[in-house]
């Protein structure tokens, strides 16, 4: 008995649980509304596998939410609930385009700068809610889906602008090539272009998709935020906030200073993100009808992860896999891709139940010892 | 000049419904100690299970009792997981909305074979089926859900203010060690509240579809359970601050329209002044809003 209730106090163990169960929950859902699971799912992962360039377009569609998945995970090891993602990734995205735009130094100097504007703008945007959070009490939720909000209209505000609307589209001018992402610009250089002609795969998995280096920044910024909250000092504040704000407190951290410091590289992760989206992806900003959801998706990666920035990584993938390959039932079978929704809504409902395991220990350890009478 | 107020009035109140069913959901359920951010996902819920029903049965009556119905089923799973397994309730919103969405749109594609579906035969009615007669006041023939919206909002008053019940829930809501030795069933409570606040909510959604837009479209609800959230503290967690606030926030997107774009503002920035208002407000006037003590914190029994 011991063994199973240690296997069950693994995170993990607990997340490849829910996955099933994801998986069990939509294949019962598409059994019954008459559609075969089993094809469903072969079809799922064929368009998720089949072709080299299906993986690279996974990985490419992932980076943004891992970031912002991290965003979160780190948010919630503080113990606040960084909703506001959207807003940080979007305010990421217009700053990126502004200053991609109004800018032309060249590359060595261009890219590394739209970055850190994207990744500072979202940084003070978290700051803001941090700051009301800190020394106003408003919380977090609700100043973040005001600022999602007002980060949308500011967006349209800056595409609607004379300065960078390109004449007859709903989108702004392209930023200047010396921003464009580094593999992108090696691609379309002579020596690569040579290249992607020799060699077939490349021109697969490089010519054929948008592949950029967002999803080597997202592994950096994960080994990142993963080695401060483990191994510094700063690192065991935000944790023991997280752990007991008033505990922590009373001991001699500085509990607001703490929260607007979150919030603060929470948004920049999340800037980030979106800046790194202009940069290797749109290489512009688009008039928006509603959210795009790359926040909001990253939330549901943070809690797939369990709260761990690593494990974002690899829920970031799951996550874009999953949504990536969904296209494809829906075009070779016609059973509605929203089935995916429902998986992934069912994993993020059963991580929710993480807390079920001391409560199932208990009543194994009970009967156990009832055994034993 | 009469009449554009008028205009601003009726677009203000028809704007402002949905929000009234959604956050008066969210009142119920954070009275009694439950947060629920998964008002979104129930109200997305109850659009589409109202359109699909009231099309199928040619009735938006039904349709509109249905989606109240089918919002308080997938509270259930909230009340699962947020009561009996002391789940985090913020997750356990986030995935409900999540689960919501998905299946509203998983329905409306099985049901209608596509996302948006077609107008449904009847839509809810206004107050009187002829206002020919009032002439520039015909605006002030509001639809017939508005007038259960603010007749919701005074039952819930009452509940909480003169009624053992109520005063049941805010006692669970504030103090459960408390209230379970004084005897309540905390858990039955927590229950019943998450319910009602899933068929409020679900009703919410509905108002939506079978009385402004007629059919369904995936952005019908769009932000929608976030505002009403909002709403609830806004309001201070009372029932007649709550409907204010929503009739607050109705009036921002009612002047939008009617203001537009001008000259002197772009309609982005139009759009955007009722959020940024209400942060000013919170910052200068609300301040600290304290609501139910034991929201948002799970109950267990005998600890």
């Amino acid at each position: 008995m011991d063994n199973i209730s240690k296997i069950l106090k693994h995170k993990i163990t607990f997340i490849l649980i829910a996955i099933v169960v994801g998986f069990l929950v939509a294949a019962l859902v598409l059994g019954l509304t008459g559609y075969n699971p089993l094809e469903v799912y072969r079809i799922l992962f064929k368009g998720m596998f089949s072709k080299p360039r299906y993986i690279m377009n996974i990985i490419i569609k992932a980076s943004p939410i891992i970031l912002t998945g991290i965003s979160v995970a780190f948010a919630l090891r503080v113990g606040l609930f960084n909703i506001g993602v959207e807003g940080q990734y979007i305010v990421g995205t217009i700053v990126a385009t502004v200053v991609g735009i109004l800018f032309d130094f060249p590359p060595l100097i261009q890219f590394p700068l739209i970055l850190i504007a994207g990744a500072l703008a979202g940084g003070l945007y978290g700051a803001i809610a941090g700051y009301l959070k800190a020394k106003r009490g408003i919380h977090e939720v609700i100043t973040g889906i005001m600022f999602n909000w007002i980060a949308f209209y500011a967006g349209n505000y800056v595409v609607s602008l004379e300065r960078f609307k390109d004449p007859g589209t709903t989108t702004t001018y392209f930023i200047n090539a010396s921003g464009f992402d580094p593999v992108y610009n090696w691609k379309m250089s002579p020596v690569g272009q040579e290249l992607l002609q020799q060699n077939s795969f490349l021109r697969e998995i490089l010519g054929r998709t948008s592949a950029n280096i967002g999803i080597i920044i997202a592994i950096i910024v994960a080994l990142l935020i993963t080695f401060i909250l483990r191994k510094t000092t700063k690192g065991y504040e935000l944790r023991a906030v997280g752990l007991n704000k008033y505990a922590s407190g009373a001991s001699g951290i500085n509990v607001e200073k703490n929260t607007m410091q979150t919030l603060l590289i929470a948004g920049a992760t999340a800037g980030l993100s979106g800046a790194l989206s202009i940069t290797g992806v749109s290489q512009r900003l688009f008039e928006l009808m509603a959210l795009e959801n790359y926040g909001f998706n990253g939330l549901s990666v943070a809690l797939m992860a369990g709260g761990s920035p690593i494990g974002s990584i690899f829920a970031g993938l799951l996550f874009a896999g999953l949504n990536y390959g969904g296209g494809s039932i829906q075009l070779e079978i016609g059973a509605p891709s929203e089935i995916i929704d429902i998986l992934i809504g069912t994993i993020v409902f059963c991580t929710a139940l993480v807390t079920v395991v001391p409560l199932l220990i208990e009543k194994i350890n009970k009967r156990g010892g009832n055994k034993k009478c | 000049m009469l009449a554009s107020l008028l205009l601003l009035i009726s677009n203000t109140i028809m704007y402002s419904t949905p929000l009234v069913f959604g956050a008066l959901g969210g009142l119920v359920s954070e009275k009694s100690g439950v947060t629920n951010i998964g008002l979104e996902g129930m109200m997305t819920v109850g659009a589409a299970t109202g359109v699909c029903v009231a099309y199928l049965t040619g009735n938006p009556w039904i349709g509109f009792l249905a989606a109240g119905i089918a919002g308080g089923l997938i509270a259930v799973l909230h009340a699962v997981a947020s009561v009996s397994l002391r789940a985090d309730q913020s997750v356990s919103g986030i995935a409900i909305n999540l689960l919501g969405a998905g299946a509203s749109l998983f329905m409306v594609r099985i049901v209608f074979g596509a996302l948006n579906t077609p107008p449904v035969p009847r839509k809810l009615p206004k107050i009187l089926s002829d206002s020919s007669k009032l002439g520039v006041f015909s605006r002030l023939n509001f639809e017939v859900t508005a007038v259960i919206a603010l007749v919701l909002m005074i039952v819930i008053w009452f509940i909480f203010k003169k009624t053992k019940w109520g005063l049941r829930v805010s006692s669970v809501g504030e103090h459960p060690v408390v209230a379970d030795s004084l005897g309540l069933n905390v858990y039955k409570i927590r229950y019943t509240c998450v319910i009602i606040s899933g068929f409020l909510a679900g009703l919410g959604g509905a108002s939506m579809t079978l009385s402004i837009l007629s059919n369904f479209v995936p952005t019908a609800i769009s932000g929608h359970g976030f505002i009403a959230l909002t709403a609830v503290i806004f309001g201070k967690w009372k029932p007649v601050g709550v409907y204010l606030s929503c009739l607050f926030f109705g009036l921002a997107q009612a002047l939008v329209i009617q203001i537009g774009g001008g000259a002197i503002l772009s309609s982005q920035i139009v759009a955007m002044l009722p959020y940024v208002l209400t942060i000013i407000v919170l910052v200068l006037f609300v301040g600290r809003s304290v609501g139910p003590k034991a929201s948002g914190v799970p109950y267990e029994k005998g600890k």
